[in-house]
């Protein structure tokens, strides 16, 4: 049956444009409006219809009137849930989303931004099958994680997702699709293992020193050393003046990655290659450059260095 | 739509806000419903309901089956037990209650919740089956307060609240869907016949019999619910002339007596001195005969009189019925009694040996002076020691003798029974009549109401040349019950809540149950055919009332569209102002993009209306500044733009 409804809704998509205008791609911020809100009646509420028809045939033949006030207002109440229903997601803003980071064939974390004017409650949002549930007090904008699956590197645009409430009675579901034109970029999937790089950096020229930023330890003044690195109040205690010393000897060589290098692999195996030698560098605290083509990245550590790099590796062709 | 996920959210257990809530639900049902249970299931019910609460508190899960199947057995057998079947509108109410009770053993998801919310519903309407009083539809009407506050404790993620703000919650949503309700009310067609058998009454509330035995009324005189309403043409007769006569009975076996329904007999003579209209709401009674003040002159419509002007429905008053009538009040009935005269000097034989002996007595002594007899007897009730009481003494065999000479004391029926006997022992014809008498003059609403405890008996006896004249020999010994009415009358004998006060409260509180049952509880077929009567339309059809109803719908879902629709403005004065600005420069087909930045919308502007480039740019760098400059931007300097826009015109431009 999914196949079915899969080609349904293709066919609708392409024959009935303008019923399904919202389900293409648009750009953010997405406001929710009366054209664009469907409500239909859930299950419960069907149950629940067949139920006040009963109580209405039954006070009617038994010409009980107090029973048919009672089935009116019960009716009454429930018709007036549904308008509620549609306010509870009427004039919702979806700001902005925001992507953590992931590798392809792991979930994605997304953050979406939702803002409303008025206090809500039970509005859940789905996308693909996960989904949440949150609750608007009016003020503050409502941040909604969901996870989306991935499965290959590169740029992944956001799926169609599905913001709906069945909000007060559970009797009618309003909904609405939101279809942001924001992708996602997902890194590449590193392998499981392989050679390590070939260490161009070595010897001894990459074993330079270099000014950390901590203070490493005291050592006895050598002429040339500048004032203001002398430890004036440990030197009082001592004999001889003493140095701060912050420079260290780096503890690991810097690696040079080269798409180059690698010969005789298929690009993705490259990649796969690189993405490894990044996740290990940033593992060991390595400062390392990233040559690719088209784009070279320097030399560095930290994160933001080697996020830019995945990024890099990710917008390959 | 897309196959959505496979993913069951209701398949978690509920949380136990949701669980209390329908707990609390159900008992509701329960206490509404427990005046017509059996009192030992509805405290088996409350007892199961409890401990299944108290269980799920300990730990959340299902009662396992092997309480729940010989539990649900058990119940059928009760319901069976108790009332022979399982069918029918008292056994089928305390199946369902039953039922519904149970299901909370079984109820852990969100399915389970909704599917015993709406058994709550229909549970809730079954009370109204039984007691359609506007104190019972408000409290039956309370009862969805839990029902809908548990269905909207069922959905996730909300701003947590207390238990009782949660519980009033749903109460906007009922006030704004009132207006609805009222509106289908009127205008959903009745059925003038039911689709399927009308509900047997099986559980009829005690009435007037068509017989009666000394100490048979009792539960009929503690029983205070109203048993009609009455309204005059004109003024009401004095309390001691409001006899309401029901039943008239000639036959008497010694035990009890009895009226014998005889169709097909033309109503005795009739000389009318002086007669009243008056119209009488009679509450259901189950039986056929209506009570009429004094001697009815003619039947009302579907209707028949009997000989002795009884009047007796053709149907069954099994719903509440309105009936207009004339009666004599002062009257000649029945003036040559005829071949008839030997019905009513009836008496068994064997029985009462002392009461006849004297009866006899008085004919030896007063002669032909039928008056002067029944002058004796009620001296005799008067002045022999008689006492009024509600809980007298049993009689024996004789019971008549046992009264008259032995205990003393009885009430109406004891004293018509016996006085009718002495005079049907002395040659007088007699018969013992029952109805009502009495009754409270409501002056809010300008009419009578009867209750069940003003049933009365009393007598009447032929007189030559005067026909039938009633003679109410309790009034000789309780002159109260006839001029004050029954309750003052039985003095201290009745419940706590018959205190004066209190039932004097009653009373005129019963001013609202007749609007109440004139207004809702009355609007029938025939009402509702003549709801447009005050606009020309004599005969309201079907097809008008549906689309009356469709138009009134469509036009309450106006409102609520436009109120669902209805957006607030942003309050951002700032922003406001800046719209009015855009509204002025889009009449010049100077509407701002979307994503158009307020500095380059109206340098846009500027560029496009020259003459006022200087003006576009002043606004902007004042919006520029009071938007970016500040935190919170200074109310009077908002003022002051929010000015300059307003004073802002667009010229017009030559291109």
């Amino acid at each position: 049956m999914p196949g079915l409804s899969h080609r349904l809704q293709g066919w609708a998509e392409r024959r009935l444009p303008a019923l399904t205008r919202y389900r293409r791609p648009e750009s953010l911020p997405i406001e929710l409006h009366r054209r664009r809100i469907y409500i239909v009646p859930t299950g419960f509420g069907l149950g629940f219809s067949v139920l006040l028809l009963v109580m209405l045939v039954g006070a009617l033949n038994y010409n009980n009137n107090a029973a048919l006030l009672l089935t009116c207002l019960l009716g009454a109440a429930s018709a007036a849930s549904m308008l509620v229903a549609f306010r509870s997601i009427d004039g919702l803003r979806l700001e902005q989303v925001r992507a953590g980071h992931a590798v392809a064939g792991e979930s994605i974390e997304l953050t979406f931004t939702l803002q409303s004017g008025r206090p809500r409650s039970a509005i859940r949002l789905d996308l693909g099958d996960a989904g949440a549930a949150f609750a608007m007090d009016g003020r503050a904008a409502a941040l909604v994680k969901l996870a989306l699956p991935t499965e290959f590197r590169g740029w992944l645009s956001l799926p169609r997702l599905r913001l709906w409430s069945s909000w007060p009675l559970g009797m009618f579901r309003a909904w609405s699709w939101l279809h942001p034109t924001q992708s996602v970029l997902v890194w590449p999937r590193p392998e499981l293992s392989g050679p390590t790089p070939r260490a161009a950096a070595d010897d001894a020229r990459h074993m330079r020193l270099h000014r950390g930023e901590e203070l490493a330890t005291l050592r006895d003044y050598q002429a040339g050393d500048p004032q203001r690195h002398v430890a004036w109040k440990a030197s009082a205690r001592h004999d001889s003046l003493l140095v701060k010393d912050f420079e260290q000897p780096q503890s690991q060589p810097q690696w040079q990655l080269d798409w180059r290098q690698l010969h005789g692999l298929s690009d993705e195996a490259r990649i796969a290659r690189l993405a490894r030698w990044l996740n290990e560098a940033q593992q060991q605290r390595r400062s390392f450059s990233l040559w690719l083509p088209g784009n070279e990245i320097g030399s560095g550590s930290g994160a933001l260095h080697y996020a830019r790099c995945m990024d890099a590796l990710a917008c390959l062709p | 739509m897309t196959p959505v996920a496979v993913r069951r959210p209701a398949a978690a257990t509920v949380g136990q806000r949701s669980f209390d809530l329908l707990s609390l639900s159900m008992a509701f049902v329960l206490a509404v419903n427990a005046a017509h249970l059996p009192w030992w299931l509805s405290l088996a019910l409350a007892f199961a309901l409890g401990w299944r609460w108290w269980q799920r508190r300990q730990r959340t899960g299902r009662v396992p089956r092997w309480i729940k199947l010989p539990l649900l057995a058990l119940l059928t057998l009760a319901v069976i037990a108790q009332y022979g079947n399982l069918f029918g509108r008292a056994p089928g109410t305390a199946l369902a209650i039953g039922l519904l009770i149970l299901k909370l053993l079984e109820t852990e998801t969100s399915r389970d919740v909704r599917v015993a919310v709406g058994f709550t519903c229909f549970t809730l309407m079954t009370a109204l089956l039984f007691d359609q009083g506007l104190l019972s539809t408000v409290v039956v009407a309370l009862g969805l307060l839990p029902a809908l506050a548990t269905l909207r404790a069922l959905e996730p993620a909300q701003a947590p609240t207390s238990m009782p703000r949660s519980l009033l919650a749903p109460l906007a949503l009922l006030a704004a869907a009132l207006p609805l309700a009222l509106l289908a009310f009127l205008l959903v067609p009745r059925l003038s016949t039911p689709l399927w058998g009308a509900p047997s009454q099986d559980q009829a509330r005690s009435g007037l019999s068509d017989h009666m035995s000394p100490g048979g009324f009792i539960e009929l005189l503690t029983d205070d619910h109203p048993a009609m309403r009455v309204s005059f043409d004109g003024a009401p007769p004095p309390p001691d002339q409001r006899y309401f006569r029901a039943y008239v009975m000639a036959r008497y076996d010694g035990v009890s007596w009895t009226y014998r329904d005889v169709a097909n007999l033309p109503p005795a003579a009739l000389v009318v001195a002086h007669a009243v209209q008056y119209h009488v709401r009679l509450l259901p009674t189950q039986q056929h005969v209506l009570p009429t003040l004094d001697v009815p002159i003619a039947a009302p419509a579907g209707a028949s009189m009997r000989r002795d002007r009884v009047v007796m429905a053709a149907t069954p008053v099994d719903d509440a019925l309105t009936y207009t009538l004339s009666s004599a009040t002062q009257y000649e009935l029945e003036p040559q009694l005829g071949e008839h005269r030997r019905r009513w000097l009836q008496l068994p034989a064997g029985f009462n040996p002392r009461t006849l002996a004297l009866g006899r007595s008085w004919r030896q002594r007063y002669g032909n002076d039928d008056a002067a007899i029944v002058r004796a007897a009620l001296a005799l009730f008067h002045d022999g020691g008689f006492r009024y009481t509600l809980a007298p003494a049993p009689l024996g065999r004789d019971a008549m003798d046992d009264f008259l000479f032995d205990t003393r004391e009885g009430f109406c029926e004891h004293y018509s029974s016996a006085f009718t006997v002495l005079m049907r022992a002395a040659g007088i014809p007699a018969r013992v009549v029952t109805g009502y008498q009495g009754g409270y003059w409501n002056k809010l609403g300008d009419y009578l109401l009867v209750r069940n405890s003003d049933a009365h008996a009393w007598s009447e006896v032929w007189l030559a040349g005067r026909g039938w004249v009633r003679v109410d020999p309790t009034a000789a010994v309780r002159p109260e019950r006839v001029s004050l009415g029954a309750a003052a009358a039985a003095g201290d004998q009745l419940g706590w809540y018959h205190r004066d006060w209190l039932q004097d409260f009653r009373n005129r509180w019963d001013v609202v149950n007749r609007w109440w049952d004139q207004a809702v509880t009355g609007f029938d077929a025939l009402r509702q055919r003549s709801l447009l009567t005050p606009f020309g339309i004599r005969d309201t059809d079907t097809t008008t009332l549906g689309v009356l109803l469709a138009i009134g719908t469509t036009l309450f879902i106006a409102i609520g569209l436009a109120w669902a629709l209805l957006r607030r403005q942003s309050r951002d004065p700032l922003r406001q102002a800046l719209r009015e600005l855009e509204r002025k420069l889009a009449r010049r087909r100077l509407a701002r993009h979307v994503g158009e930045g307020p500095q380059h919308y109206l340098s846009r502007a500027a560029r496009a209306l020259p003459s006022q480039r200087e003006e576009l740019a002043a606004l902007t760098r004042r919006y520029l500044d009071l938007r970016y400059a500040h935190d919170e931007a200074p109310p009077e300097s908002v003022h002051v733009f929010r000015r300059a826009v307003r004073d802002f015109r667009v010229k017009n431009v030559v291109k």
